[in-house]
C-alpha cells in the first residue's frame, strides 16, 4: 500500500478555535487519518522546529495554518512550512484576513504595550520593565519573538495557495478541502474554498424581508433582543451578511445573532467595510444631511463593525496617520 | 532655499448631470478656482462606492469632493440621498482610522452653479491646504504611485 500524504497544522496569533474545529469533526476525524498522517499539530502532538527543518521538501503534502501572524517567531515557522510543502491553505479567519487579532492594527506597537505592561490598572510594575527581545537573567541569555508593528494575513508574510474562511472554519468545509486535495479536484490557484455568494442568499430569513426597507435607526444586540425569524437590517441591527460570503452554516443567524463579516468579502470586492457601508446608505431614512448624520452616529464603532474580521486585509488598514494612538 | 507651498492633489468625483455640467459652466465662464482638483465624471453621486473615495486617498489624494445634484434633483431621483447617507457614516469610519473628516466632502452643485464649483473648490484646497499632507502610513500599492520624488519625501513616514 502507498504511504499515506502527509499533512501538517500549525498555529500563529491565533485563540484556539481552529483547533478545535478539527476536534468538532469528531468521528470524521477517522475518516481524515485514515487518509492521511498528521505529521505535525502544536495543540495536540509535541513537535519542535527542528523536527520540521528536517523534512524533506515535499515529503509533507499540505500545510494548514490559521491565525494571523506578528511575531518574528510565527514569521520563522510559516516560512518553514512554505518551504516544506507544496501546499499551504490558510485556515481561518486569522489567516485569511487578519481575524480578531488585527484590530490591534487599530493602535501602534507602543501603545500596546504600554497599555498591557505599564498603564492597565492590573498591572504592576513599579521597574517599568517592557518585554526584551534579549536579556540576561541569573546568567543565563534568555531571548523572546520580536513583536512586529502590525499584525499581518499569513498571504502578506508567505505566498497562500488556498483560504479556508471562517471564524472557524465549519468542520464540514475542512472535511470537503481535505476531500479535494486528495482528489486532486481544487480549484485555481488563490481560491478561497467556499461559495460566491453572499451569505444574504442562503439566509434562512431571506424571505422575511421586503422588496425595499429602510432603517430608521441603528439598533444593538447589547441592548435589545431581535425578532428570532426577521431579517437583521429590516430590523436595524447591523449584519454583515450582504457584504459577506456565504458557507458557514448561518451559525451566528440560528444564534439569533447577525452577522458579523467572519467569512470576508465575496469575490469582486476589494474591501469589505467600505462596501457594507456603501450598502448602507441605500437602506437609511434620512433625507436631510442632518438627519443622515444623526442616524450615522447612532452606529456605535463603524471601524470594528465593518472591519471586526478583515482590518489587515483592508484598504485602509496602512492608512493610520497619526503615530501615537 | 525658500519653503514651498504644499499643493494638495484632491480627486472629485462629479456626476453627470449637475456637477460636472457645473464645473464646465465654471470653465467656460472663465471663472479662475485651483488646478488642484482632478475630476472624475460618474453617473451619478449615488455611484460613488466609499470604495472609491479610500482608493484615492490610498493612491496619493490628500482630499476628496464628492458632488452631486441638489436634493430632489438627482437624475435617478434617490442617487444623492444615498450618497448624503453614507457620508456621514464614512466621515465617522475615516475619523477612527485617523483621517480628518474635512479632507472629503459632499457638495450639492447644479449645472447652473459654475461660481458655486470654483468656491468648493477653492475653500476645499485652502482647507486641506491647511491640514497638510494625507500621512499614508504605508507606502499605498506599487500601482497606485504616481507620485513625483518630492513628494515621496513628504510621505516618507515609516
Amino acid at each position: 500500500m502507498a504511504e499515506k500524504p502527509k499533512v501538517a497544522f500549525y498555529w500563529c496569533a491565533s485563540c484556539g478555535g481552529c483547533e478545535e474545529t478539527v476536534v468538532d469533526l469528531a468521528e470524521g476525524i477517522l475518516e481524515v487519518v485514515e487518509a492521511v498522517d498528521v505529521v505535525l499539530w502544536p495543540v495536540a502532538l509535541d513537535y519542535k522546529l527542528k523536527d520540521v527543518e528536517a523534512w524533506q521538501p515535499g515529503e509533507v503534502s499540505v500545510a494548514f495554518i490559521n491565525g494571523a501572524v506578528r511575531l518574528s517567531e510565527q514569521e520563522a515557522w510559516v516560512k518553514l512550512l512554505r518551504a516544506k510543502c507544496p501546499l499551504v491553505v490558510a485556515f481561518g479567519s486569522c489567516a485569511h484576513l487578519g481575524g480578531i487579532p488585527a484590530l490591534a492594527n487599530d493602535k501602534s506597537r507602543r501603545a500596546i504595550l504600554a497599555n498591557k505592561y505599564l498603564h492597565s490598572p492590573t498591572v504592576d510594575n513599579p521597574q517599568q520593565v517592557l518585554p526584551q527581545e534579549a536579556s540576561r537573567v541569573n546568567g543565563y541569555d534568555l531571548e523572546l519573538p520580536r513583536f512586529w508593528d502590525e499584525v499581518r494575513t499569513l498571504d502578506q508574510v508567505i505566498e497562500v495557495d488556498y483560504y479556508l474562511p471562517g471564524c472557524p472554519p465549519p468542520s464540514q468545509s475542512v472535511l470537503a478541502a481535505v476531500e479535494a486535495i486528495l482528489a486532486g479536484a481544487l480549484p485555481p490557484k488563490g481560491s478561497v474554498l467556499a461559495p460566491e455568494k453572499s451569505l444574504c442568499e442562503s439566509c434562512p430569513r431571506k424571505d422575511s424581508k421586503e422588496d425595499r426597507f429602510s432603517i430608521a435607526e441603528f439598533r444593538r444586540v447589547a441592548t435589545s433582543i431581535p425578532d428570532p425569524q426577521t431579517c437583521f437590517l429590516a430590523q436595524g441591527y447591523l449584519c454583515m451578511g450582504p457584504a459577506t460570503r456565504s458557507g458557514c452554516g448561518e451559525r451566528c443567524l440560528h444564534g439569533n445573532m447577525p452577522c458579523r463579516g467572519c467569512f470576508g468579502p465575496p469575490p469582486g470586492t476589494r474591501d469589505q467595510g467600505t462596501k457594507m457601508l456603501g450598502m448602507l446608505g441605500a437602506l437609511g431614512e434620512a433625507d436631510t444631511p442632518a438627519a443622515a448624520a444623526a442616524s450615522a452616529d447612532g452606529l456605535a464603532d463603524p471601524l470594528g463593525t465593518f472591519y471586526r474580521f478583515s482590518l489587515a486585509a483592508s484598504l485602509l488598514n496602512h492608512s493610520r496617520c497619526r503615530e501615537e494612538v | 532655499m525658500t519653503e514651498e507651498r504644499f499643493e494638495p492633489r484632491i480627486a472629485a468625483f462629479l456626476c453627470r448631470w449637475c456637477s460636472y455640467t457645473g464645473a464646465d459652466l465654471a470653465g467656460t465662464s472663465r471663472i479662475e478656482y485651483p488646478p488642484n482638483v482632478v475630476p472624475i465624471r460618474v453617473m451619478c453621486s449615488g455611484r460613488v462606492d466609499p470604495t472609491f473615495v479610500v482608493q484615492a486617498l490610498a493612491a496619493g489624494a490628500d482630499g476628496v469632493l464628492v458632488a452631486g445634484c441638489h436634493p430632489g434633483d438627482c437624475h435617478y431621483q434617490s442617487g444623492n440621498y444615498k450618497t448624503m447617507r453614507r457620508y456621514p457614516l464614512l466621515a465617522n469610519l475615516l475619523e477612527q482610522f485617523g483621517i480628518e473628516r474635512e479632507r472629503v466632502r459632499l457638495e450639492w452643485i447644479s449645472a447652473a452653479e459654475g461660481d458655486r464649483f470654483a468656491a468648493v473648490v477653492r475653500d476645499l484646497t485652502e482647507k486641506v491646504r491647511a491640514l497638510g499632507p494625507l500621512h499614508w502610513k504605508g507606502a499605498p500599492p506599487a500601482r497606485y504611485r504616481t507620485a513625483p520624488a518630492d513628494r515621496e519625501e513628504v510621505h516618507a513616514h515609516g
